[in-house]
């Protein structure tokens, strides 16, 4: 499983502890890495504020009154609010399989559950199409029954699930794997049920976990944009999510406006990136024990 | 009343006993008292072919319906080689750069302290959390010749939005922390006694580096650019704005699916996207492998 965007709890190295290099060497590797982290994140993450404030409060919020800003809002707002609980499900369930049982061709699951990564979000969308389209699978199905999927509404969450499918159990799962299944054991030998093991035992273990994972799903829900533009339609003000509406602004040179609603997709990007260190911490403190109990 | 219970007795002993043939078949918990083992196995496989499994077939069924003429007709056409060139070119080569770069981040964060380290730790997965429509803009708004930087590479004689040097920097941005995050727990589990004993044989640190540290992290390198490189490959929002999107020049093998798919060519496209598919299985098989060398390699 790879660790891209997983919690990686640091652990402390003992300040000289080892060997080291001289410091001119030192510093210079620190400038260099830190001038190429700047050069390519903090730059353009600045660009997002700079650009969308450029003429101003007023024009910044200007691009929010929109009737199309707020339809594209209230669309991502419910994609997610359909997608997040549903991998979430999903997420916790196969995560108990896996961390708690040892079963055949349990690498290939884990392998299977991972491939959406793997997937260029564009081939995401293109399935759908395959699926729905009229000339897909259940096209003319669907055409005939007045059913439509494809160019909106279902077809979007659709391909946002698919997207999003990996994030909460790909969390989950190297969590639960290093608690093992002792305290689990321990509340069923003394008469626990087995939700109540689940919702006593596990779950206080790996809230922080879920709320990451939740987080992260939530992030990617609201921002996905190849696989959404492949089935969306573009209509506007009706299938146009935040993305979507982003892209549609800036084509159109309303650069200032662009930005001001792209700046919102920034922050929630912030937003991911505080939470997840904020679990790291928590997840640190919980493992390090009292210092009165040692 | 009776009836239904018995029914209901029977539905359970005939799922007790269904359960208990595929316990046998799949499970290898002897010892397991933990519950739940056949409901989650159900669910779980039931969802993933539901949302992933089936779906994605649709793609090998619909590519199985082109006559094999088509099919390489499609994906050898001349405008679609040269996306191939373009993608899987600038792929490489941004994945080689965050190689680079990627090793020497993670050295920075994991060995030396610096005022603001754990902000830059954490701004580390920034590409990873921000939508690639944002990405995308903004990079071309930074690299356009009037932006922060292109008004002064400009001068320079270095056009890089509306170019394949703007492909590069988009790939560079988004696969920046695969390597960062492979190598960085590799490098903090390491023995300090390793080091201490190439010093005491004499090693000056450089060779220590790479003849004691660079092996040990290679396995997690290698891992980190297969990752990297395989991101980049199927990335489409980030680049699509910076990338000009001539024919033949600028277009990525993505947005030529897009293009196939708005002139209704859902054949052409689908040929593109089964061999696009099957370049990333390649590199998702290749990955696994070398993460298993990898823990072969920790394990010794």
């Amino acid at each position: 499983m790879n660790p891209i965007g997983g919690l990686n709890p640091k652990k402390e190295r003992k300040p000289g502890a080892e060997l080291t290099e001289p410091a001119p060497v030192r510093w210079l590797l620190i400038t260099v890495a830190l001038a190429f982290l700047a050069l390519f994140l903090l730059l353009p993450l600045a660009a997002v504020f700079s650009q969308a404030l450029e003429k101003g409060a007023e024009a910044y919020f200007a691009a929010f009154s929109d009737a199309d800003a707020l339809s594209a809002i209230r669309l991502t707002l419910l994609t997610a609010a359909i997608c997040v609980p549903l991998n979430l499900v999903f997420g916790v369930v196969a995560s108990w399989l896996i961390a708690k049982f040892d079963f055949r061709g349990k690498s290939l699951l884990v392998t299977l559950i991972d491939l959406p990564f793997s997937v260029s979000p564009v081939i995401s969308g293109l399935i759908y199409v395959l699926l729905f389209g009229l000339q897909g699978w259940f096209g003319p199905w669907l055409s005939a029954h007045d059913i439509k999927i494809l160019f909106a509404i279902p077809g979007i969450v659709l391909a946002t699930i698919f997207v999003t499918f990996p994030f909460v159990a790909r969390e989950l799962i190297p969590l639960m794997e290093a608690q093992g299944r002792d305290e689990e054991e321990a509340a069923l030998v003394l008469g626990a049920g087995g939700l109540q093991t689940f919702f006593r035992v596990t779950l206080p273990n790996i809230r922080w976990g879920i709320l990451y994972g939740v987080i992260l799903c939530n992030a990617r829900a609201m921002g996905e944009f190849g696989a959404v533009s492949v089935v969306s339609g573009h209509v506007r003000g009706s299938t146009n999510t935040i993305p979507l509406h982003v892209e549609i602004l800036y084509n159109e040179y309303d650069f200032v406006a662009a930005f001001a609603v792209a700046s919102l997709l920034a922050m929630l990007a912030i937003v991911t990136l505080v939470a997840k260190s904020l679990v790291e911490w928590r997840i640190n403190r919980d493992r390090q024990p009292a210092p009165g109990n040692e | 009343m009776s009836a239904l219970l018995s029914t209901t007795e029977k539905v359970a002993h005939a799922g007790a006993t269904l359960r208990g043939i595929s316990m046998k078949f799949f499970s290898k918990n002897r010892h397991n008292v933990l519950p739940g083992f056949g409901l989650t196995l159900g669910y779980t496989v039931f969802y993933l072919c539901l949302i992933v499994l089936i779906p994605l077939s649709a793609l090998l069924f619909k590519t199985a319906t082109l006559s094999f003429g088509d099919f390489m007709a499609a994906v050898t056409a001349p405008r679609v080689v040269a996306s191939y060139r373009v993608t899987f070119g600038a792929a490489f080569l941004a994945a080689a750069i965050n190689a680079l770069f990627g090793v020497l981040v993670a050295w920075v964060l994991v060995r030396y302290r610096f005022p603001g380290k754990r902000i830059i730790d954490a701004l580390v997965d920034l590409p990873f959390a921000l939508p690639t429509a944002v990405a995308g803009i903004t990079l071309a708004s930074v690299y356009a010749p009037n932006g922060w930087l292109g008004r002064w590479l400009e001068p320079h004689g270095i056009k890089v939005a509306y170019t394949p040097l703007g492909i590069l920097v988009a790939m560079v941005f988004i696969g920046l922390p695969f390597v960062v995050r492979t190598v960085q727990p590799v490098l903090e589990e390491m023995e300090a006694e390793i080091e201490e004993a190439s010093a005491c044989l004499g090693a000056n640190r450089w060779q220590t580096f790479y003849r004691v540290l660079f092996p040990v992290m290679f396995p997690s390198l290698l891992t980190g650019f297969a990752l990297s490189f395989a991101r980049a490959v199927g990335e489409y929002g980030s680049i699509i704005f910076i990338a000009g999107n001539m024919p033949m020049v600028s277009e990525i093998t993505p947005l030529l699916i897009i293009t196939k798919l708005e002139q209704y060519d859902y054949a052409g496209a689908t040929a593109i996207a089964s061999v696009m598919l099957l370049a990333s299985f390649i590199i998702l098989f290749a990955v696994n492998l070398l993460q298993k060398w990898s823990r072969r390699f920790a394990e010794r």
